[in-house]
Formats: structure tokens, C-alpha cells, sequence
């Protein structure tokens, strides 16, 4: 008989292998999938996690895809682990896209090198506004973030579908659903000769460091962290549930808004009336892998970028469909959370023993 | 009557969880009808022990047998259908439905409500348990919600009535009623497993006594032939300590904490309204607040944290400062510290070092912040000195507050208010489920701290331990505070009708 018994205490070693665990058995259960499929396990496998990066392009690709995934993933799990659910990061990169854009459009052929940080402030504020609606909601009446926040997203979708069908559409672009391609001085230079790898990707990595710092070592970051844990300690403390909960929803708005500008004056170059294969969503899987702390983050979002990569690559090399990947980045979720259990508990086998 | 046949008999009874053996080989023979005491600290597995008894727990080891058949209760149903019924330290009762819909819906099978009620009146007053059985139970008192407990018991004609610590929830009076009932049902043949650690009821109420320490059968005593004393002695394992007394007052006449005219209407309606309260408490000395649970205890120790916050900041000064308005933190600047009743999740986060519960409280205060940083190495200099002081036994300043024994943890955040050095101290239940040697180191710690000059507010339910420490003593009761009594001149009895809702003193007296 296979039984699970609680730890008397959290197993800290769990905490790491359980993502490593995770992350075995969706390989092991992506080699049945491929097989299912009548595809060879190893060749898709190949294809799917190691021929993207073989390349030096291959690996600057990677960061182009991460940068999205840790910038918001960082500021998730800081509102994470405050009990702050915020599932609607795609939404809040959405509004960050708009307002960027808007300020590339109203500037249009203005050159200036204040506009680009314009640009990333509109993101900003654009991704902060978006997320303060779910905060007054919660704040004010109670209602759930997750519900609220959610629900923003597809609001934000149609809006953005509204702005490029309309008033942001290319006055010379034939009458299909894009901005005018933005001027030199609203795109993100490059920082690698002969790729896509933009200054955002730096930006990702600083946006780590200080969510580092901010987490572990300051003040705030205590505070967040025992409103999570314990609410009534906090209280106890002094700490406001209100402010933490402004403070999570604005640092996850904010950080998605920003990788949302980032994304259309990145390697977009343009307001799309899709702009983002489900970053925002994709985040949150990042942030839980990432065991909510920023440096684990920054691992997993490489890793949830090379699932991107990687089912690109199969559809184009394998012609597997490209849901595959949303299949993988699901699997991965779900059975890092089983993996979970394991934080808590230890399995037993055979029958339980009389004294421990 | 040797020669009959027991009622319940456990024999080599064992039970382990992960990390410490509950119970140990534990031999327990209850005859019918008898009062039987089942005596022991808190740890000592005394509650390990009646959930077996009551089939929530199934033990590793040993046998029990009912009547002299060995029986196996794998659950509660099986219990009560044996005739076993159980009063919980905790009630289990819905407060916004009424006494018989709630013991309604308790029972096994459904049943007609104007039958059931007429039961719960026969019932109610052949035992003198007086109970309205259309009332809500919102508006009841906790005696009276005990009641419900006892009579959804004793309508299932039990053999065995198990009560876990019935009276730590009574007023001294509303004590004798229920004694007089157990005394009743004893000479009816049912038999009663009473479990308690308070010495001097049980040796007015109970024949037998089986004392548990530290997961072991220690002995059985007679108690009526025990003296207190030797039952304690029994039931620690060691003498006891000098009994605590309350701090010589050196700073007479200058009030620390004032509270006047303090009314806070409750969250819920479950809550309980503070109305007009008024106390102050001098520097040197211990004030006691008594009170029977749920009186509005945590109503009063929020308000003067900072919990919640009042409209009138005049209502509460400390050191002449107004500070109702004020948030917790912003109090703890005017020398303010408190200790919450509720340790894992109010006073400590579980889950979190003692490091870092030592910030929690201590972060401005102590300088342990800088720039909005934690200072790690003043923070972890401030811990090891709350551990070494305190003397926490705890792997080191790494270990997780919920890693720590209640007792520990307890003298963890005690230390950790009193080395702020508070001028004004709030404590709500300083030993409650904390071993006597701790107990008495904390006792100790208010002491001195009152001594060196600060105010010290004890709110408690322990009636014994109010007396020996404070040195003026008052009882909270339905959210009213009462006149304060200078302790020496203050009975039992005279505290108890204050308990109770005796408005004043004249009529106390």
C-alpha cells in the first residue's frame, strides 16, 4: 500500500527537486504523447528542446521569447506569494502595448531619444491602470481578483481589436488591421549584431535583481510575504492588506504593461491585433516553475521560452500542430503542482509503522 | 465491587505520530457509574487518548473493551452506538440557527422538531440545564452553548459521557450547576470520563483519577484522598515552583495606559460589542482582566493594538498620548507591545523563521530597518538574544515559529515584546497551553517588567493565575469591563459574579 504521510516540517530539498520532478515526467509523458502521435519520441524531442538552440540565433531568439515570460513572471509571483491572484497579466500586457503604441503613433517621425522611455512609461501606467480596476474592486467590495482580473483580459483583447480595426489603424496600409510600422526612435535597439535580442532582455534581467532585492530584502517584501503566510499577523504588525494588495496588482500590472510596449517596440515593430501568444498567461506557469522567486523565475521563463521555440520548430520541421505547446506548458504546470504534495508530505510504503 | 465487570477497559493503548509518541502503553479502567478523572498538562495526551475512546483516532497498539467485550471503534457512529457520548472542549454549533435545529442536526436520523423539542425540555429540566430550545444560538451564553452539547449527549441515553475540559469556559457558578448535574447522572449509573488539569475540581468531583505525563499512564490516585499539591507533583514530574506573586508596586499613581469610554460595535454579528469601557493601569503594576471566553476579550485586545481602529482618539492614551486612531505600528512607537492569544498566525507566522517573526513586530522599533531594508545582522543579533534570554529551546534563529512547542513559542514572542521594553505591555492568555516551567518564567518575565516600572495588562481566563499575579483584578463581560477590586481584597466568588454580568460592586458585595 502506497500512502502519503505529512512532514513534520517542509522539506526544503522538495522545494527545488519538485520542479526538476515536474519537469521529468512531462518529458516522459511528452514521450508518449509523440508516440501517441506516431512520431519518434526522440526525434521530436530533439526537435522540440535542443535543435532551437544550437544556434547562436537559436539561443538570442530564446531571449527574445523569455524577456515577456521573466518580466512578468517576476512580478507575479511577488504578488503571488502576497495570496494576490492575478491571472490577468495578458490583459494588463495588452494595455501596456496600447498606451506604448499610442505614444509611438502620436510622436510619429518625432525623433528624440525621450521617446522611447516615454514609450515604456505608457506601458507602464497603461498595464498599472488595467490591473487597478481588479485592486478597487477588491479593496472596495471584495470581489475576487482571479474572476476580475480574468475577465479584464477579454475586454483588453477587444479593445485592442477595436483601436487597430479604427483610429490606430495605417492610414496607407490597405485597410488591414495594423498601426503604421513605428518610427527608428520608438524601436528597442539591439544588443546583439545580427539578431532580434533587444534592450529588453537586459531590462528583464534588472527587473530580477530588484525583484531579488525587493523580496528578500526589504521591508515591502516582508510585508507582502506575511500577508500571504499569516493576514492576521500582519495586522498584528501594522502592515495595511489593502496597500499589499494595490501593491501586488500594481507591480504585476506594471511589469506586464511594460513587457506589452516592450513586445510591439521590440521585435513586433507595430500594434497588431495580436500581440502576444499568451505571455500573460504562460507567466504564471513561470512564476509557480520558478518556486515564486525571482532567480528561479528567470530559469523558467528560459525554459517556458524554449517551448515556444520548440513548437514553432516542430510545426514547421515535424508538422505537429502548434497546440502542442500549450499541451506541454499545461502538462508542466499540472504535474508541478502534484509534484507539489511532496513539499508536505512524504510517501510510505506498506503499512503504517507503529512508532516513528 | 472488584468483582464488576468494568465499563470501559483500555489496556496497552499506544499511539505515535510523526515526531512523539502520544500515548505509550496506556491501562485505563472506568466502572460504571464512576467519575472518573483523566489528569495531565497540556501535551501530555490526554485529548490522544479520548479520541480513541470516541473512534476519531484508532490506535497503533492495544486493545479496548466495552462491557467486557473487546470491541474496535473505528468511528464515532460506532461509539455512540456503544453507548459512548462526548462533550468537545471546541462546540460545534451553526450560531445563526436555533437550539433544536442544531441538535437536529446532529442526529443520525432525521426527526420530528415539536417531538425533539419537547425531549429537550424533558431533558433540560430533570437536570437542571436550563435552555430555551427555540433560541438562536448566537444570543446564548458559552455556559448555555455548553448546555446544547451536554443535552445532545444525554438524548442519546449514554453509558459513557466523555467531557474535555468542560469548565475552562464557565464562570465559577455556572461550575457548581454542572457539577450538580455530572453528580446527578453519576448516581444515575452513567459513568463520566472527565479530563481537566485543573487540580482542585477534581478533587470535589471525581472518585478516581488516572494521571497521563508525557504520553505515559503515571499512576492512579483517589483524588478526594490527594492533596492538590501531590496531584501537581504527580502530574509534572517535578515540585512545584513557588507560586508567582504580584509585582510591588514602586511607581504608584502614574496611569500608563488609560482607556476611557471605549465602545466598538463588533465586526459580525457574531462578534461582541465593546460598550463604554473604561481601565487604566499604572506604571509598576499588573492589572488582571478575567472573563469567560468570547466576552469580548479580542474585541478589547484589537482596539488596543491598533487592530482595529476607534473613531475618538481621545478614548485611549498611553503616556498621554492619544492613540486610538493610531495604527499598530505607529502605537508600538510610544512604547506600546502586545502578545495575542491566538500564537501560530496571529503573534508568529508559522511558516516563517524566528528571525523573521522577531522583525515582525520589532522592525522599527529596534533599528533593525534601514532604507526600507531589514537589517539582517541586527535582526539576527536581536533573535539570538530573545532565544538565549528566553532560554527558547529551538534548533537556532533559522527554525520555523511552527517547529516550536507552544510553551517555547510563547517565550519566544513574550521575549520578544518585554526586550523592546514596552511601557505599556497587553498580554491575552500569557500560559494557556504552556507546561508549568514555562508558565512560570513567563509569569516571572511580566513581573519584572512591571517592576521596572512599565504597565502591564493581563487578560485572562485563568481565574488562579489573575489572582496570584495582578495586583488590582476585573472581569470583562459581554463587552463591559468592570470596576477593578486591589486583589487582596478580592474573592473567587466575588470575581465570578463579575464574570457573570454583576454589573457592580454593591451587589457583589
Amino acid at each position: 500500500m502506497i500512502r502519503l504521510e505529512r512532514r513534520s516540517e517542509l522539506s526544503r530539498a522538495m522545494t527545488y527537486l519538485s520542479p526538476v520532478l515536474a519537469l521529468v515526467l512531462t518529458l516522459l509523458a511528452g514521450i508518449a504523447l509523440f508516440s501517441a502521435m506516431g512520431v519518434s519520441p526522440s526525434a521530436a524531442l530533439y526537435t522540440f528542446f535542443v535543435e532551437p538552440v544550437t544556434t547562436v540565433y537559436g539561443l538570442t531568439e530564446l531571449g527574445v521569447k523569455a524577456t515577456p515570460l521573466i518580466l512578468i513572471g517576476v512580478a507575479l509571483s511577488i504578488g503571488f506569494r502576497c495570496n494576490v491572484w492575478n491571472i490577468g497579466a495578458e490583459g494588463q500586457l495588452t494595455l501596456g502595448a496600447i498606451f506604448g503604441s499610442a505614444v509611438a503613433l502620436y510622436f510619429y517621425e518625432v525623433e528624440g531619444f525621450w521617446l522611447l522611455p516615454l514609450m515604456l512609461v505608457a506601458g507602464i501606467i497603461g498595464g498599472m491602470a488595467w490591473a487597478a480596476i481588479p485592486a478597487l474592486l477588491r479593496t472596495r467590495f471584495n470581489s475576487s481578483e482571479i474572476l476580475t482580473s480574468l475577465m479584464l483580459t477579454y475586454v483588453a483583447t477587444l479593445l485592442l481589436s477595436y483601436l487597430v480595426h479604427g483610429p490606430f489603424r495605417d492610414p496607407d496600409g490597405y485597410n488591414f488591421p495594423e498601426s503604421r510600422i513605428f518610427h527608428d526612435s520608438a524601436i528597442l535597439p539591439i544588443i546583439f549584431d545580427g539578431s532580434r535580442l533587444h534592450l529588453g532582455f537586459a531590462l528583464a534581467l534588472l527587473v530580477v535583481v530588484a525583484g531579488w532585492i525587493l523580496i528578500s530584502r526589504s521591508l515591502i517584501g516582508f510585508q507582502l510575504r506575511v500577508m500571504g503566510n499569516a493576514p492576521a499577523a500582519g495586522n498584528y504588525a501594522g502592515f495595511s492588506q489593502k496597500a499589499m494588495i494595490w501593491l501586488s496588482l500594481m507591480l504585476g500590472g506594471g511589469a506586464a504593461g511594460l513587457a506589452g510596449v516592450i513586445e510591439v517596440s521590440g521585435p513586433i515593430g507595430q500594434l497588431l491585433p495580436q500581440i502576444s501568444p499568451g505571455y500573460g498567461f504562460t507567466a504564471i506557469i513561470v512564476a509557480f516553475v520558478g518556486r515564486l522567486h525571482p532567480v528561479g523565475v528567470l530559469f523558467a521563463g528560459l525554459l517556458m521560452a524554449l517551448s515556444y521555440l520548440g513548437g514553432e520548430n516542430a510545426q514547421i520541421n515535424l508538422n505537429l500542430p502548434l497546440a502542442v505547446t500549450g499541451v506541454f506548458q499545461g502538462m508542466l504546470l499540472f504535474l508541478l503542482l502534484a509534484c507539489d504534495v511532496l513539499i508536505h508530505y512524504r510517501i510510505r510504503f506498506g503499512k503504517r509503522s507503529a512508532i516513528s | 465491587m472488584t468483582q464488576q465487570v468494568p465499563l470501559l477497559n483500555l489496556t496497552g493503548i499506544t499511539k505515535a505520530f510523526p515526531g512523539c509518541v502520544a500515548n505509550d502503553d496506556i491501562d485505563l479502567i472506568i466502572q460504571p457509574g464512576e467519575i472518573h478523572a483523566l489528569l495531565g498538562e497540556n501535551g501530555a495526551g490526554k485529548s490522544t487518548l479520548v479520541k480513541i475512546i470516541y473512534g476519531i483516532l484508532k490506535a497503533d497498539k492495544g486493545t479496548i473493551e466495552w462491557n467486557g467485550e473487546q470491541v474496535s471503534i473505528d468511528n464515532p457512529s460506532i461509539a455512540r452506538q456503544l453507548g459512548i457520548a462526548m462533550v468537545f472542549q471546541h462546540f460545534s454549533l451553526f450560531d445563526a440557527l436555533t437550539v433544536v435545529e442544531n441538535i437536529a442536526l446532529g442526529m443520525e436520523n432525521s426527526v420530528d422538531l415539536t417531538e425533539l423539542e419537547k425531549r429537550i425540555l424533558e431533558i433540560s429540566t430533570n437536570y437542571g440545564l436550563p435552555l430555551d430550545p427555540k433560541r438562536h444560538v448566537y444570543t446564548l451564553s458559552v455556559g448555555e452553548r455548553q448546555r446544547i452539547e451536554i443535552i445532545r449527549c444525554l438524548l442519546q441515553s449514554p453509558r459513557l459521557l466523555v467531557m474535555d475540559e468542560p469548565t475552562s469556559v464557565l464562570t465559577p457558578q455556572e461550575v457548581e450547576k454542572l457539577f450538580a448535574t455530572l453528580r446527578r447522572l453519576s448516581t444515575e449509573g452513567v459513568s463520566i470520563l472527565y479530563i481537566s488539569h485543573k487540580l482542585d475540581e477534581i478533587r470535589v468531583l471525581c472518585q478516581t483519577a488516572t494521571i497521563l505525563r508525557l504520553g505515559k499512564r503515571v499512576s492512579d490516585a483517589d483524588p478526594r484522598k490527594e492533596t492538590a499539591r501531590s496531584l501537581a507533583a504527580m502530574m509534572m514530574g517535578e515540585e512545584l515552583q513557588s507560586p508567582a506573586r504580584p509585582p510591588k508596586v514602586t511607581h504608584a499613581d502614574k496611569a500608563r495606559l488609560e482607556v476611557k469610554d471605549l465602545s466598538l460595535e463588533a465586526i459580525d454579528d457574531f462578534g461582541v460589542d465593546l460598550k463604554n469601557v473604561a481601565l487604566h493601569v499604572n506604571a509598576g503594576e499588573i492589572l488582571g482582566i478575567a472573563g469567560v471566553a468570547g466576552n469580548g476579550q479580542n474585541e478589547l485586545l484589537d482596539a488596543l493594538s491598533g487592530e482595529r481602529s476607534c473613531d475618538s482618539s481621545n478614548s485611549i492614551t498611553m503616556d498621554g498620548n492619544p492613540c486610538a486612531t493610531l495604527a499598530p505600528d505607529a502605537r508600538r512607537r510610544l512604547g506600546f507591545g502586545c502578545v495575542p492569544e491566538e500564537r501560530l498566525g496571529h503573534g508568529a507566522v508559522p511558516d516563517m523563521s524566528l528571525a523573521e517573526n522577531t522583525y515582525l513586530t520589532a522592525y522599527a522599533q529596534m533599528n533593525l530597518t534601514n532604507n526600507g531594508m531589514i537589517q539582517t545582522t541586527a535582526r539576527d543579533e536581536f533573535s539570538d538574544r530573545i532565544i538565549k534570554e528566553y532560554r527558547v529551546k529551538c534548533t537556532g534563529r533559522q527554525a520555523s515559529a511552527a517547529s516550536l512547542s507552544g510553551g517555547n513559542l510563547q517565550k519566544f514572542i513574550v521575549g520578544r515584546e518585554i526586550l523592546q521594553n514596552p511601557g505599556v505591555l497587553v498580554v491575552s492568555q500569557p500560559t494557556w497551553g504552556v507546561d508549568a516551567g514555562a508558565a512560570a518564567a513567563i509569569q516571572e518575565a511580566l513581573i519584572a517588567l512591571a517592576e521596572n516600572g512599565s504597565a502591564v495588562l493581563v487578560i485572562s481566563q485563568d481565574l488562579d493565575e489573575l489572582m496570584q499575579i495582578s495586583n488590582r483584578i476585573c472581569a470583562i463581560c459581554a463587552g463591559v469591563v468592570s470596576e477593578s477590586i486591589p486583589t487582596e481584597q478580592a474573592t473567587v466568588e466575588q470575581i465570578g459574579l463579575l464574570m457573570g454580568g454583576a454589573t457592580n460592586q454593591a451587589s457583589v458585595s
